[in-house]
């Protein structure tokens, strides 16, 4: 539901650089989203259609790179995918703390026309 | 024919939100006040809290700042205690964010030092995303939800500067494995506070009490700057 505002800000962000290049528009924009961000992917893509038109965004499109979160093991401190419910380490069984790994939520780049 | 560029920019999303919450931080810090950003699942006893907690510290000015979807039920509970709150009605956003906090402490206008309660919208997954320009991170969860939640919303418990186990006078009648909800909260968070309370009967509260009071000294001490 907070992916209406979130890409608002994401357009916002975009228009701000294309006019800081004087360039035309906004071909592409390129998202990071950490699976453990909070913020969905598919839900920012559906809004950006409706909330694009006008702007100078409007005939962009959003390439999505996602990144899977990890846990490092507190014991041999190896990253590691957590499974449904357990933070347990598969190699040695201790226990695995979350990184900033998996919490992405950036804009890496966008492509404009200049 | 069309030139294209790449423009490699690296630019956090929530940046404007982020700014304008270290701002309020930085404010609420310069008047001394202590701000609370109090989470938790709809009915998890938030309000039930903050109203104990509030009875417990008398010498401490407190505030409280009520968000919900709709209605002021809450603001008009904590009003008929004599406490000064403000309401935020979010009309369906599922958390509050720092524009919205600061635009309402502009009516708040809080004059004394002390602590402000921020009590953010009943959701155990979105709140904990945003920064508003908190302080500490409280988050409400109660022994009737079930001791698998830190395993289905980490980043809530991840985030928690404290955690209030509510309801705990009902742990003879649920279901509740404290001891694997323990292991999931310590596997998130190792050093956070997990406090276990019955706000309705006041009991555990004194010693939450004690922790914020110990944090507003950091505060006056201006140890968050």
């Amino acid at each position: 539901m907070h992916e209406y505002p979130i890409t608002c800000e994401i357009i916002g962000i975009a228009e701000d650089y294309v006019r800081r290049y004087g360039a035309q528009e906004v071909l592409q924009i390129n998202l990071v989203i950490g699976e453990d961000s909070g913020f969905i992917g598919d839900s920012i893509e559906m809004y950006f259609e409706v909330i694009a038109k006008g702007t100078l965004c409007e005939r962009a499109h959003i390439e999505i790179e996602y990144i899977k979160p990890l846990l490092k093991c507190v014991g041999c401190h190896k990253l590691f995918e957590r499974t449904s419910a357990s933070f347990t380490c598969p190699l040695c069984h201790q226990i695995g703390r979350p990184t900033a790994r998996g919490k992405e939520f950036y804009i890496k780049s966008i492509e404009v026309d200049l | 024919m069309a030139d294209n560029k790449k423009i490699e920019i690296f630019t956090n999303i929530l940046q404007r939100n982020d700014q304008i919450a270290e701002l309020t931080q930085m404010q609420m810090t310069e008047q001394g006040l202590l701000s609370i950003n109090v989470m938790g699942a709809p009915g998890a006893g938030k309000t039930s809290v903050i109203l104990s907690l509030i009875k417990e510290m008398t010498e401490m000015k407190a505030y409280v700042i009520e968000g919900d979807i709709e209605s002021d039920i809450d603001t008009k509970k904590l009003r008929e205690q004599g406490i000064e709150t403000i309401q935020i009605n979010t009309h369906g956003a599922c958390h509050l964010d720092a524009p919205t906090l600061a635009a309402a402490l502009q009516d708040l206008r809080p004059l004394q030092e002390g602590v402000i309660f921020i009590e953010n919208i009943g959701n155990l997954v979105c709140p904990a995303e945003f920064q508003i320009g908190e302080h500490i991170k409280m988050l409400v969860v109660t022994v009737t939800e079930g001791s698998d939640k830190p395993y289905k919303y980490p980043l809530a418990f991840e985030k928690a500067d404290i955690i209030i186990l509510n309801k705990i006078d009902l742990l003879p009648y649920v279901d509740f494995d404290e001891n694997y909800f323990m292991a999931g909260v310590r596997g998130l968070n190792p050093e956070v506070l997990v406090a276990k309370v019955t706000a309705k009967q006041n009991m555990g509260i004194k010693e939450v009490a004690k922790w914020i009071e110990n944090k507003t000294t950091l505060i006056s001490q201006e140890l968050y700057l």
